[in-house]
């Protein structure tokens, strides 16, 4: 489809004028078509139920992708196939959205699905996600897909009924926010460290009414998956997507997958692709510089994303209430180090931090060692998919040899919804993305950090820098 | 419409004329609002037992003595009062059904994280957002006498004045009108046909 201006525009702009069906006016939102549309058990069933209400169907059954992953358990089921559920009602949400897919002609990867997983590491791997798109997801973290230069954002449950019923959407346009990330990241540094970084700078509501564009060398030298990582936490600093402009990095994941484009369609698809860029000369409402070279492994000590700092920095020791409050809750002291505090739980996995690569880099730490007696870690992958490869090159062995837990996909301790908690009290180093209060277990003190200050933590039963690990390479 | 009490909400509102009651707590996120263990429902009604749950009971289920909600009279106090980005986190539409659930009809910050508003918005709960020295105010003066004037976008605080506070003219026309804003977008189905054509 042409530009209908010749004037530079950002790649948001360009995704957006490609998907405007109706033009908002001072009195009415846009009409936003949305391409694709995941749904999963948790927030569906009530948008379902509208539909039946008001005698509508589903109008584009093929733009939708299904899954189930949040109510789901992660152990392994019984001889038998028998799956534990937390509860009956975590079972029944995920009976009932196989029953509201097969009445709708809605396709649902399911416990027999090879390609089961996580919503957010599902799509990517089956190349439903391509660059270009709307994407959409009863879930906040759906921005993860903007990694692929796709405008992809959650929304809530009347929304998804809306999809379901009119594959669109009704929209103000965002500001743009631009994150432009230049210089090399130094050994020990990751994805996961990156975005925390950039939630720092931003703070934790810096990013409302906005989608960011991630730009910059630094950004251009990230895999997929780090990029799916760097977009997947946009969420937590208020945006709702986050993006990055497709290139031959893009390209090359895509290419092969089952559901992208194949043959001929292929390279008309790459050669569209490649306009998919913000163009010289065109401004972001606001743009935040960050040098690469200060990043180092990071961590939260608070009850937000926003409160993060260095693994090697101090606590901040302030006197407002939101301070006082999270370092209460987190039994933690301003001013000291949060490296060296004892740790019950590791947790390996979520839509953040449960790829291949995530995986690999959590086995290089803990390959020929040992968790620390104490402490318990669980390692979840993304996906099937995931799990299969990680099986394949026997990541799966270095765990469970190191005495961690190797287990189903799944959301699992990343939201705490399937029974995957943690005790009161106890001190989780996560790769997930969120440290709300009580949100894996009731009076759990969550740690965000990357899977190698996880899997550093793990070996040491506390709280570790990673790079310490580096340095002990053989 | 009229089996539930969320779907009441989404009746016409007008004029929303109640007491405040305060949270004054910065970053309440949708955790804090309904916990996720309580999202294995597939009713969107009855929520409000599990409002702010884990700020109200024990980890046994006994009624927490810090509870900062056990002074909340429902039957007068359906304007809630909260700190800066009310409603972070997760897309749940679970947070405003429970709020709505729990008694509260508006939710006055001077910061909404944008999914709670769109959300809140589609449910008649009214995400009502002031200048941080409004909020701030009202903060430091709990219960307050407070009218909502949905169609001019006013809030007037009894006896201390009347302030704006910004609302989509597509919203406030569904909400004083009980439109559903789905019939908006039923009724562009030919442009959304001519879309897919092309």
């Amino acid at each position: 489809m042409p530009e209908p201006t010749t004037l530079p525009t950002t790649l948001f702009e360009k995704i957006w004028r490609r998907h405007v069906v109706r033009e908002e006016t001072a009195d009415t939102p846009a009409i936003l078509y949305i391409d694709l549309q995941l749904l999963h058990e948790v927030t569906t069933p009530q948008a379902f139920d509208e539909l039946k209400r008001r005698g509508l169907k589903v109008r584009r059954p093929d733009r939708c992708l299904a899954t189930i992953d949040h109510s789901t358990p992660t152990s392994a089921p019984d001889a038998d196939g028998t799956r534990h559920y937390v509860t009956e009602q975590a079972k029944a949400q995920v009976e009932m959205l196989h029953r509201n897919c097969a009445e709708h002609g809605i396709v649902l990867h399911g416990w027999d699905s090879p390609n089961r997983g996580i919503v957010h590491v599902m799509g990517p791997e089956m190349g439903a996600t391509q660059p270009g798109m709307t994407i959409v997801c009863g879930d906040s973290h759906t921005a993860t897909h903007g990694a692929f230069g796709a405008l992809a954002f959650g929304i809530g449950t009347t929304e998804v009924g809306h999809v379901l019923a009119t594959q669109c959407l009704l929209q103000r346009k965002p500001n743009t926010l631009g994150i432009h990330i230049e210089g090399n990241l130094a050994p020990g540094v990751t994805a996961k460290d990156v975005i925390l970084h950039v939630i720092g700078a931003v703070g934790v509501d810096g990013g409302t009414g906005s989608v960011i564009e991630y730009f910059g060398s630094t950004v251009r030298a990230m895999d997929m998956e780090m990029r799916m990582t760097l977009c997947n936490m946009s969420i937590e600093c208020g945006a709702r997507a986050g993006m990055v402009a497709p290139d031959q990095t893009t390209f090359n994941y895509l290419d092969g997958r089952p559901q992208g484009p194949q043959g001929a369609d292929w390279s008309r698809a790459v050669a569209d692709w490649k306009t998919l860029k913000t163009d010289d000369g065109a401004r972001f409402d606001r743009l935040v510089e960050i040098d690469a070279a200060g990043i180092r492994p990071s961590v939260t000590w608070g009850t937000n994303p926003g409160m993060m700092m260095a693994i090697d920095a101090r606590i901040p020791d302030r006197a407002d209430a939101s301070t006082r409050d999270a370092l209460e809750y987190m039994q933690l002291h301003g001013g000291a180090r949060l490296a060296g505090e004892p740790v019950n739980v590791v947790f390996i996995g979520s839509c953040t931090n449960a790829r291949l690569g995530d995986l690999r880099a959590a086995a290089s730490v803990l390959k020929d060692r040992r968790v620390a007696a104490g402490t318990r870690m669980l390692v979840v992958p993304g996906s099937e998919a995931t799990r299969k490869a990680a099986e394949a090159e026997g990541l799966d062995r270095i765990f469970t040899a190191a005495g961690a837990e190797w287990r189903e996909p799944g959301c699992s301790m990343c939201i705490g919804m399937n029974g995957d908690v943690a005790r009161p009290g106890d001190l989780v180093v996560s790769t997930s993305n969120r440290n709300f209060k009580g949100r894996q277990g009731r009076g759990v003190r969550t740690v965000l950090a990357s899977p190698l200050t996880a899997a550093a933590s793990a070996v040491t039963g506390r709280v570790t820098d990673p790079r310490e690990f580096l340095e002990q390479q053989p | 419409m009229n089996d539930s009490p969320v779907a009441d909400t989404r009746a016409a509102m007008g004029v929303l004329e109640s007491r405040t009651f305060n949270l004054p707590v910065d970053n309440i996120d949708t955790d804090q609002i309904i916990p996720a263990q309580f999202l294995t429902t597939t009713e969107r009604t009855g929520l409000g037992q599990y409002c702010f749950y884990g700020w109200r009971y024990n980890d046994d289920g006994s009624p927490k003595a810090s509870n900062p909600l056990r002074k909340h009279d429902a039957a007068t106090q359906q304007v809630l009062v909260a700190g800066a980005n009310f409603g972070c986190g997760s897309s749940r539409e679970h947070a405003p059904w429970a709020l709505l659930d729990f008694g509260f009809r508006a939710v006055i910050s001077s910061r909404f994280a944008d999914i709670f508003r769109g959300n809140a918005l589609k449910n008649g709960l009214l995400p009502v957002q002031v200048d941080e020295a409004v909020a701030d105010w009202l903060l430091d003066h709990p219960d307050q006498t407070v009218r909502i004037d949905i169609a001019n976008h006013t809030l007037d605080i009894e006896g201390n004045g009347t302030f704006d506070f910004p609302l989509d003219p597509f919203s406030a026309y569904c909400l004083t009108r009980g439109i559903d804003q789905l019939d908006f977008i039923l009724q562009n189905e030919d442009a959304v046909e001519e879309f897919e054509r092309l």
